[in-house]
């Protein structure tokens, strides 16, 4: 018998008993959706968690001035020597990984245009900073290295800010007042979100370090000119990460004379070790839904194979029918193990659609319960393991009842009431 | 002289059970040739559902030869009796063992699947059968839609499907009414003029009486062979 007269044969046998075949594969379908469910929401939780963790930079180190240690009484982070906008200039031309750095200054600032005030925070920063952080501008423009240098009045704002100032029209070209003195607004950030912290990133405003230090914050060190809190950089594609904050240690321990035994006063923070940690919870956590994923479908399975062996065991006349006119042993093997396989795929076909559906549902219901960034993502590859599995379910557990429909005996199962 | 379509020497089918052998068959030999009308009977137990299932290839011998078209069926292996089944025999049952919420078309038309034989050709010879069961405009008919009668011709037509050499009805009017009997028996009649050899098995008297020889078995051994 052809493979196509066997399918044939397992049709007519699946519609003839239609609704135990659909009772059947329900195990599956429920199976199949409660996995493309949670993986599909999970998926899109991983993506929304991903746009975060390249907001802050794959190929970003932040490095700040360490703790004090004055005879053993250590002063806290930043209270050591801070590093100043010439190291930073230093550490951008002398150091070969690095392809931007950027010193930062921030503090609160009250921004005041027309009549409405905004009390938000100012970032004071090298242009190069947009760079960076991979931040970019919406309108306008950012300012120059020349209004950097010369500490022009310019600022580029948030988009919070600005619509809180200038809910009217566009903000670049006005003025505003930041913390009592007049700037004019060249340019607007592009919309950043809300971090994972639940901080409005946008709620900011970014103006040249030089004229924040000196005009709006007044910040200033003793013994340090032009000092900056934090000092951001970004390393060339393609560097190792590790190597790249090794390397940048060791320019400033040099820079800063510190020997070797002598503990460095400051610190490097690396981007790329937390994400290979969240990476690793990421791991985890998908190792917990394919578990999951895989009990539901064996319960399917075991759901399918009772079934079956229901069938073959209420058919067992027509095997008997079916083997004395002729069919072979494999030919009743090969009609119950495509009527499960069968079964198994439209379960997981059907699973597939309820899925969706349920895992759109939930995306619907997240504002309800309070979760704005529930999102789904339905990958291709989520589907094609959907149906996959459900078919090899269903071969998996199908074999057993169809091997034991094969081995009747034609006169027994004549006879058989 | 041409070899008979059934040759039986010494044929012996041993069940065992249990508490002992049953000895079922104990020894017949018969010839029955190509052509006949054949009625086995017998009180229950007598070995005639035995003989049955060794002419119809459901069943091996445990002893002695066994001779059907030419073809010595011992030593044969499911599969291999499974085909020749497909070749050889057409069954009809008493339970008429139709396929339930399938069309008579395609009831009849089974036997040609596991041969087979292309979809086309399939229908056709299947429309070809149910005529000759005089069932031509119930084609489309599920089994639930038919008679007792009606389901009995569809399955006379599933065993005329694949042109058998013999067809074996096993009390084909057990299930059914006097006069739908005579109908069916009166189907029987007909396929033996033309030329198909029968063998029917029977406990009544009536029905044995339509065959043209009657084989009267008991306690595993033909006691009367009467032409």
């Amino acid at each position: 018998m052809t493979l196509l007269a066997a399918i044939q044969v397992a049709l007519i046998a699946l519609r003839i008993n239609a609704l135990r075949s659909l009772l059947a594969i329900l195990g599956v379908i429920f199976g199949v959706a409660a996995v493309i469910t949670t993986v599909s929401l999970a998926e899109g939780a991983q993506e929304a968690v991903n746009d975060q963790i390249a907001s802050l930079g794959t190929n970003t180190l932040n490095i700040r001035a360490g703790s004090e240690n004055r005879g053993g009484r250590r002063g806290g982070a930043g209270s050591g020597t801070p590093f100043s906008s010439e190291d930073v200039d230093a550490i951008r031309r002398d150091v070969p990984v690095v392809v931007a750095a950027s010193g930062t200054v921030q503090g609160s600032v009250t921004a005041v245009s027309d009549g409405t005030n905004w009390p938000s925070q100012i970032l004071g920063a090298h242009p190069d900073y947009l760079d960076v952080r991979d931040w970019q501008i919406a309108e306008g423009r950012v300012f120059t290295v020349m209004e950097n240098q010369r500490s022009d009045r310019v600022a580029v704002l948030g988009q919070t800010v600005a619509e809180e100032l200038f809910p009217y029209g566009s903000a670049v070209g006005q003025s505003v007042r930041l913390n009592g003195q007049p700037f004019e607004v060249i340019g607007l950030l592009a919309a950043q979100g809300q971090s994972s912290f639940g901080q409005d990133q946008d709620d900011i405003v970014l103006a040249p370090i030089s004229t924040v230090r000196q005009r709006v914050l007044g910040y200033s060190r003793p013994g340090v000119r032009d000092p900056v809190q934090s000092v951001w950089v970004k390393i060339a594609a393609g560097e190792d990460m590790d190597y790249a904050a090794e390397e940048l240690e060791r320019y400033l321990r040099d820079r800063r004379g510190i020997g070797p035994g002598e503990t460095d006063d400051f610190r490097v923070a690396n981007f790329a070790a937390f994400i290979t940690a969240f990476r690793a919870t990421e791991v985890v956590m998908g190792l917990l839904l394919a578990a999951a994923g895989t009990i539901t479908l064996v319960v399917g399975g075991i759901g399918i194979m009772n079934v079956m062996l229901v069938s073959v065991t209420e058919r067992t006349r027509e095997i008997g029918l079916r083997l004395a006119i002729g069919a072979r042993r494999r030919d009743i093997r090969n009609q119950f193990l495509i009527e499960s396989i069968l079964l198994c795929s439209a379960g997981g076909v059907l699973g597939l659609g309820l899925g969706v559906l349920m895992a759109m549902g939930v995306e619907r219901l997240g504002p309800m319960l309070g979760v704005e960034t529930l999102a789904i993502a339905v990958k291709p590859s989520v589907i094609l393991i959907a149906i996959g599995a459900s078919t090899v379910i269903g071969v998996l557990f199908g074999f057993y009842p169809a091997h034991r429909a094969s081995r009747l005996n034609p006169i027994d199962a004549l006879r058989h009431e | 002289m041409a070899l008979p379509l059934i040759q039986a020497r010494n044929l012996s089918r041993v069940y065992r059970l249990g508490g002992g052998d049953v000895h079922a068959l104990r020894g017949i030999d018969i010839d029955i040739d190509e052509g006949e009308y054949v009625a086995v009977m017998g009180a229950s137990g007598s070995g005639k559902s035995t003989f049955m299932n060794l002419v119809g290839a459901l069943d091996t011998p445990t002893s002695g030869e066994l001779t059907i078209a030419g073809e010595r069926l011992a030593d044969r292996s499911p599969d291999q009796l499974a085909a020749f089944r497909n070749r050889v025999v057409g069954f009809v049952f008493q339970q008429f063992n139709l396929l339930p919420r399938t069309t008579a078309l395609d009831n009849v038309a089974l036997p040609l699947l596991y041969r087979g034989t292309p979809a086309a050709r399939r229908q056709a010879r299947a429309r070809e059968c149910l005529e000759m069961v005089g069932l031509g405009d119930r084609m489309d008919h599920h089994p639930s839609q038919l008679s007792g009668g009606q389901q009995q011709r569809v399955a006379i037509a599933r065993a005329l499907a694949n042109e058998p050499r013999l067809l074996l009805a096993d009390e084909p009017t057990g299930a059914l009414d006097s006069r739908t009997s005579e109908d069916v028996m009166a189907i029987f009649d007909s396929l033996n003029a033309s030329g198909i050899t029968i063998m029917l098995v029977t406990h009544e008297e009536d029905v044995g009486a339509h065959a043209r020889r009657r084989v009267i078995f008991r306690d595993g051994r033909i006691l009367e062979d009467r032409s």
